[in-house]
């Protein structure tokens, strides 16, 4: 089984069934493609071209791949997985729930933007990058005529210019990082030389559209009443205040790892990634057997690797099942591929690193958490009275990361703020251990006994 | 007033629904969060605050979205279509 239909679990798939298996493929989404190849509804009849720009090639051949398998493949889009347990993940689909037994699992569950948040970023229309994409890519809607984009990583320029190219004025790029010159410059982007010059592209696209690109900056806080008008933020010693209908805001990615929590997976903390991963050996295995890692769900990469991961992990996969591959030298082809990427990621993490002051700079009444509304404020008081040092001591003490995101949104500010306020390293404070059901769900669903249940009879409770 | 804006023109079949008692249309293949916030600013209220909330990832994660339906129904409006005849209620807690 193989739960996340974007770029690693549709190439896992694809995979699955070049060596005859019939892989199960559970998918949140409506249709195939994941976040980054997010396929707007059928009726909507829109081009790749339009929707994906450069990717469109990119885009078509492994969402054309998937629809000329769906044959041999039981895809179940819109279905959430919400408990693993005892090799059977617990499925929700339509209001029913449906246990089914895996012999393999393949988490590529992706990620989302990992959010720094200021002042104001809870009114209406501040969204995260990755908001700010889903709305044009899946909805053919911008989340404002007249947009901020703000924080660092390289989705920042991207999305800017897709939406300053879709008739979106751009009012300006503020990158907490520094100066935006820096596809070039840092030496380990080179190891992928065209995705490096394609963001240098963007950024002079932008410019030549005159749209204001600032570097070094500090977000201070969006305004309005009752939904933005504009965001506050200073650079080099210089207050600015830039008027605008919407803000895009992120800072770089965060893996979503509820379900690896979910199956015991062991997890470590990943210095790149400056978060807890689960573990892994170089072909996505686990350290339970039998459940395996691919794409951006397992450490951030990007949608090319996450190909390439997936492929890999459903090698591993069949491998350990005992079952031959299609192509019987794959592993290690990839393999080799995929180290360019880690150079490339590292680079980029050089360039778009979030901003280390973040902790520092943040006023008491910003609210963190945006389900619970609990400040920094009252995070770093409760650390200073309690002498809270982990994340999920914070957590019983103040709420944080309890709500209905489960800490999706909350947990790299709220980590960042504990560990400054208790003066010890990012890694110290531990992480938030996930707890079932990993996004809400219907107090009352109804348990699916029908035929098409594999789940054996006694895990079946 | 409304939050996000519409750059897509090509034919769609118009779906009516009601927004806070009001008779609004959107179109197929809208979520419920299009439909609200290309008419509207807010989905729902933030339940401690009261503040007006409108989602923030559009992708399930931050389960924002939230709103509430007449019928005290709750859905997770990024990823549902709206449907002819749903009777949203905005100034609840989602």
């Amino acid at each position: 089984m193989i739960v996340g239909a974007g770029p690693a679990g549709m190439r896992a798939a694809e995979q699955l069934v070049a060596a005859g298996q019939r892989p199960v493929v559970v998918d949140e989404g409506a249709r195939h493609g994941g976040q980054i190849y997010r396929q707007p509804p059928v009726v909507m009849r829109r081009e790749r071209r339009d929707l994906y720009g450069f990717e469109a090639g990119r885009a078509s051949a492994v969402l054309d791949r998937f629809d000329d398998l769906r044959s041999q493949i039981d895809y179940r889009a819109r279905t959430l997985v919400w408990q693993i347990e005892a090799n059977t993940l617990q499925l929700l689909h339509a209001g029913r729930n449906h246990g089914m037994h895996f012999d393999a699992l393949i988490l590529a569950t992706g990620a989302t933007d990992r959010v720094l948040p200021f002042p104001g970023w809870t009114l209406p229309g501040v969204y995260t990058l990755g908001a700010a994409q889903v709305a044009l890519k899946f909805q053919g809607c911008l989340i404002g005529p007249r947009v901020v984009f703000a924080g660092t990583g390289p989705l920042l320029y991207l999305v800017a210019w897709q939406y300053a190219s879709h008739g979106g004025q751009v009012a300006a790029v503020l990158d907490t990082a520094s100066a935006s010159a820096k596809w070039l410059a840092a030496p380990r982007l080179l190891a992928r030389p065209a995705v490096a010059m394609k963001g240098a592209y963007f950024v002079a696209r932008l410019r030549m559209m005159g749209v204001p690109l600032h570097g070094g900056v500090t977000l201070i806080r969006a305004e309005g009443a009752d939904r933005v008008t504009a965001l506050a933020w200073r650079s080099g010693g210089t207050s600015h205040t830039t008027e605008c209908d919407a803000i895009g805001f992120g800072h770089g990615l965060r893996s979503e790892t509820q379900l690896a929590d979910m199956a015991r997976c062991a997890f470590d903390y990943d210095p790149i990634d400056q978060a807890w991963l689960p573990t892994q050996d170089s072909a996505g295995r686990t350290s339970v057997p039998g459940v395996y890692l691919a794409g951006d769900g397992a450490g951030i990469l990007g949608a090319d690797a996450a190909e390439l991961s997936g492929a890999r992990a459903a090698l591993a996969a069949l491998e350990d099942l005992g079952i031959a591959p299609a192509e019987p030298q794959g592993a290690k082809r990839i393999e080799r591929a995929l180290h360019a990427h880690a150079t490339f990621r590292r680079g980029l993490e050089t360039a778009f690193a979030p901003p280390e002051r973040w902790a520092a700079d943040a006023p008491d009444e910003l609210i963190v958490c945006r389900c619970e509304e609990i400040t920094a404020g009252e995070l770093r008081a409760c650390a200073r009275e309690t002498g809270a040092r982990e994340m999920n001591r914070l957590k019983a003490l103040t709420r944080i990361g309890m709500g209905r995101c489960q800490g999706r949104m909350c947990a790299p500010a709220a980590s960042r703020l504990l560990a400054h306020a208790a003066g010890c390293e990012l890694h110290e404070v531990g992480r938030l251990r996930g707890q079932a059901p990993i996004k809400p769900i219907p107090i009352v669903m109804l348990h699916d006994r029908a035929p098409s249940t594999i789940v054996p009879e006694d895990q079946d409770d | 007033m409304p939050l996000l804006y519409r750059i897509e023109s090509a034919p769609r079949e118009r779906i009516a629904f009601e927004l806070d008692g009001r008779a609004c249309t959107a179109l197929e293949g809208d979520t419920v969060l299009t439909a609200i916030l290309t008419q509207a600013s807010a989905l729902r209220r933030a339940e401690f605050s009261g503040a007006p909330r409108a989602g923030l990832c559009l992708m399930g994660a931050c389960q924002d979205c939230w709103v509430q339906l007449a019928d005290g129904e709750r859905l997770r409006a990024c990823t549902t279509f709206v449907e002819p005849g749903m009777r949203v209620r905005t100034g609840a807690g989602g």
